[in-house]
């Protein structure tokens, strides 16, 4: 394996690993505050859209990213209002919201299949970029470093600041954090809102980096990958940073299996079918809770109220 | 559900999105309705983009007569069934079914219909009212080979494929041995992605390619993807059941593109004349079934007049990629010298010739 394979490789790693890591942060944040919103795909579908419709309008791809993050939260809205307004069922709602992502994403993307949209050009200059060793730092998409900095950012905002502590003192027992003053429903609409905005840039991410175009379910699947990696990751950011990576590697790992580049090298390996690879993120996931589980500490990593409505008694 | 168990709303999300669109075409109730059970989206400017394009045809055509409804996003699983069954329900007369993956789902749904009739799109069992209906698409995939063998530099070829069905085995096949006749040392690294149309996927499965060498990649998954990730590389592909050239002007050879509106504007005109028999037809390159799209200009003159000379002798009955002696990856003749494989024998073939490098 040369060293321009291993760096080639990365790169293909972190484009498989950037849309599901954005998503995941923000699922992470709604997730923190007690709202488990199953919608992520739908988000992330209305995001891509929402991208690729305004940078085709505007020629300009960063005006598309705000779109991108504005579609996204508009779209989680309207699950907020159901289930923080009229305490609907989250469960319910978000899967219904996924399908209806789905199907917006869709209507809207009639007249743009087909259409060509500016793209992103590199932060740096191509000397950098485009070097086959130095591209391993320098040669992705703003949005990869976008969502390699909302890693710390998040961890620093849960863990350090005043904003963050409430956030968690709303997940983890909405009644206590509501007696103080803390107005639950206020909170919960602003961390429903910022996994909206992340994971419809993560769906941007498919419609305007990786195939800058619009296909109608283009994201294929990805936001159910998100949900699961929050649950791998036990609700913490730096696991989540791990757990993204890992996943991106198992799907990077299937294609070059497929691709016969074990060679007959490891004729182990290469007995292992391909579909063993695709279903791995998941299987861990499985394994993930399991261990969590078998500690016997749950409640511990989960947030205590998550799924759970809020009903004030008074 | 009164506790939260994230396992089972994983399956409960995945059966939610089997959902599928339905769309209605047309409003008549006094003309004869045909259904189309669609694999993709109608946006997905390939495999199913073509497939709309020729039921648009039939409007086009007899849209005075018939009309048509179409069920887009059907997984080729047991959820196809209910699909199928409904568009007999609401009375269509002629049902097409337009993938390989629904070849038991239809003849389930018509042994219970018997005065429907189906139409099997890649398939090969048929009934009374169950006809199957093929393109030759290996042919356009001769033409590619062709002009991936004598254009390609490191004669390593990508082909990116969905599963491992005759049409996928057929093109890879076909694709290798028309390399190889320019370029003998050719080889294809082959990934199946078992899935027809998943961009990210695509594109990832496509810079894999590239990293482990290919120059070239030949797509038989549905969606533009891999050709943008080839524009951005400077590498060359092709389009796939479409004219993808605006997605990737460079990188875009040619495409084969399927052309379905004839047959399926001839079946509908069967119907409304009662004229309608189970039948197998397996059209190509003769009967404008697989057109080539316009060459890029990055293609050379004297490449242009091979690929020109294959779409010749495909159409004059002279040139058959299928002519022996081929061998298979482990080097076994699987035909001798001179011979041509049948019909029946492509229609059921399971192995990859020699020079093609897949993992189970």
């Amino acid at each position: 394996m040369s060293p321009e394979f291993v760096i080639a490789s990365i790169v293909t790693i972190i484009g498989l690993t950037t849309p599901i890591l954005l998503a995941g942060l923000g699922e992470l944040i709604t997730e923190k505050s007690g709202v488990l919103n199953l919608g992520v795909e739908g988000m992330m579908l209305m995001g891509a859209i929402s991208g690729f419709v305004i940078t085709a309008l505007t020629f300009n791809p960063w005006l598309g990213v705000i779109g991108a993050a504005a579609g996204g939260a508009l779209s989680s809205m309207l699950f907020a209002v159901l289930v923080l307004q009229l305490n609907s069922n989250q469960v319910a709602t978000g899967l219904a919201l996924s399908i209806f992502g789905t199907g917006l994403s869709s209507l809207i993307g009639v007249s743009f299949t087909g259409r060509i949209v500016p793209q992103f050009g590199s932060i740096f200059p191509d000397a950098l970029a485009k070097d086959p060793i130095l591209k391993l730092f320098f040669g992705y998409s703003p949005l990869v470093y976008f969502a390699l900095a909302m890693v710390p950012l998040t961890a620093w905002f849960l863990k350090s600041t005043r904003a963050g502590l409430i956030l968690r003192a709303v997940g983890e027992n909405d009644h206590s954090a509501h007696s103080i003053g803390y107005s639950v429903t206020g909170v919960r609409y602003a961390a429903i809102a910022f996994g909206g905005a992340m994971a419809g840039i993560g769906g941007a991410y498919f419609s305007m980096v990786i195939t800058p175009m619009w296909a109608e379910k283009m994201t294929a699947g990805r936001g159910w990958i998100a949900l699961a990696l929050v649950v791998f990751a036990g609700w913490r950011t730096g696991r989540l940073l791990a757990g993204a990576y890992f996943f991106g590697f198992l799907m990077w790992l299937e294609l070059f299996a497929k691709a016969n580049g074990f060679g007959n090298s490891l004729p182990f390996v290469q007995a292992i079918p391909s579909q063993f690879w695709a279903a791995m993120p998941y299987v861990m996931t499985v394994v993930a809770l399991t261990l969590i589980s078998s500690r016997g500490n749950v409640g511990a990593s989960a947030p205590a109220c998550l799924g759970k409505p809020f009903l004030p008694s008074t | 559900m009164t506790t939260l168990n994230r396992r089972s709303l994983m399956k409960a999300a995945g059966a939610a999105a089997t959902l599928s669109l339905v769309g209605t075409a047309a409003r008549a109730d006094d003309k004869i309705k045909i259904g189309f059970i669609f694999l993709g989206p109608i946006g997905d400017y390939g495999w199913t983009w073509a497939h709309n394009k020729g039921r648009e045809a039939v409007d086009a055509a007899l849209g005075d007569k018939v009309e048509t409804i179409y069920v887009e996003n059907v997984m080729e699983d047991a959820s196809a069934i209910p699909l199928i069954r409904d568009l007999a329900q609401q009375g269509c007369k002629l049902i097409f079914t337009c993938s390989y993956g629904y070849m038991d789902q239809t003849l389930a749904v018509a042994a219970e219909f018997p005065d429907v009739k189906f139409e099997h799109c890649t398939g090969f069992k048929r009934t009374d009212n169950v006809a199957t209906y093929n393109s030759k698409f290996h042919e356009g995939r001769a033409v590619l080979g062709t002009i991936a063998g004598k254009m390609s530099k490191s004669g390593t070829l990508g082909y990116l494929g969905s599963y491992k069905v005759p049409e996928v085995v057929l093109g890879v096949n076909a694709f290798a041995l028309a390399a190889q006749k320019q370029n003998p040392a050719a080889t294809v690294k082959l990934v199946l992605i078992d899935s027809w149309f998943d961009p990210p996927k695509e594109a990832a499965a496509t810079e894999t390619l590239i990293n482990l060498g290919c120059d070239i990649v030949t797509t038989h998954t549905d969606s533009p993807g891999p050709l943008q990730i080839l524009e951005q590389k400077g590498l060359y592909g092709f389009g796939q059941g479409a004219d993808m050239s605006a997605f990737a002007p460079t990188a875009h050879l040619t495409a084969i593109e399927d052309i379905w509106g004839p047959y399926y504007v001839a079946r509908a005109q069967a119907i409304v004349d009662g004229t309608w028999t189970s039948t197998d037809t397996w059209d190509g390159m003769k009967e404008g079934t697989v057109v080539i799209a316009p060459y890029n200009a990055a293609v050379p003159a004297d490449v242009v007049a091979l690929a020109d000379g294959v779409q010749a002798g495909y159409k004059d009955g002279s040139y058959d990629i299928f002519t022996g002696p081929i061998f298979d990856q482990d080097g076994v003749e699987k035909v001798k010298a001179g011979e041509i494989m049948t019909l029946e024998q492509l229609a059921s073939i399971d192995w990859f010739v020699k020079g093609v490098e897949s993992a189970s």
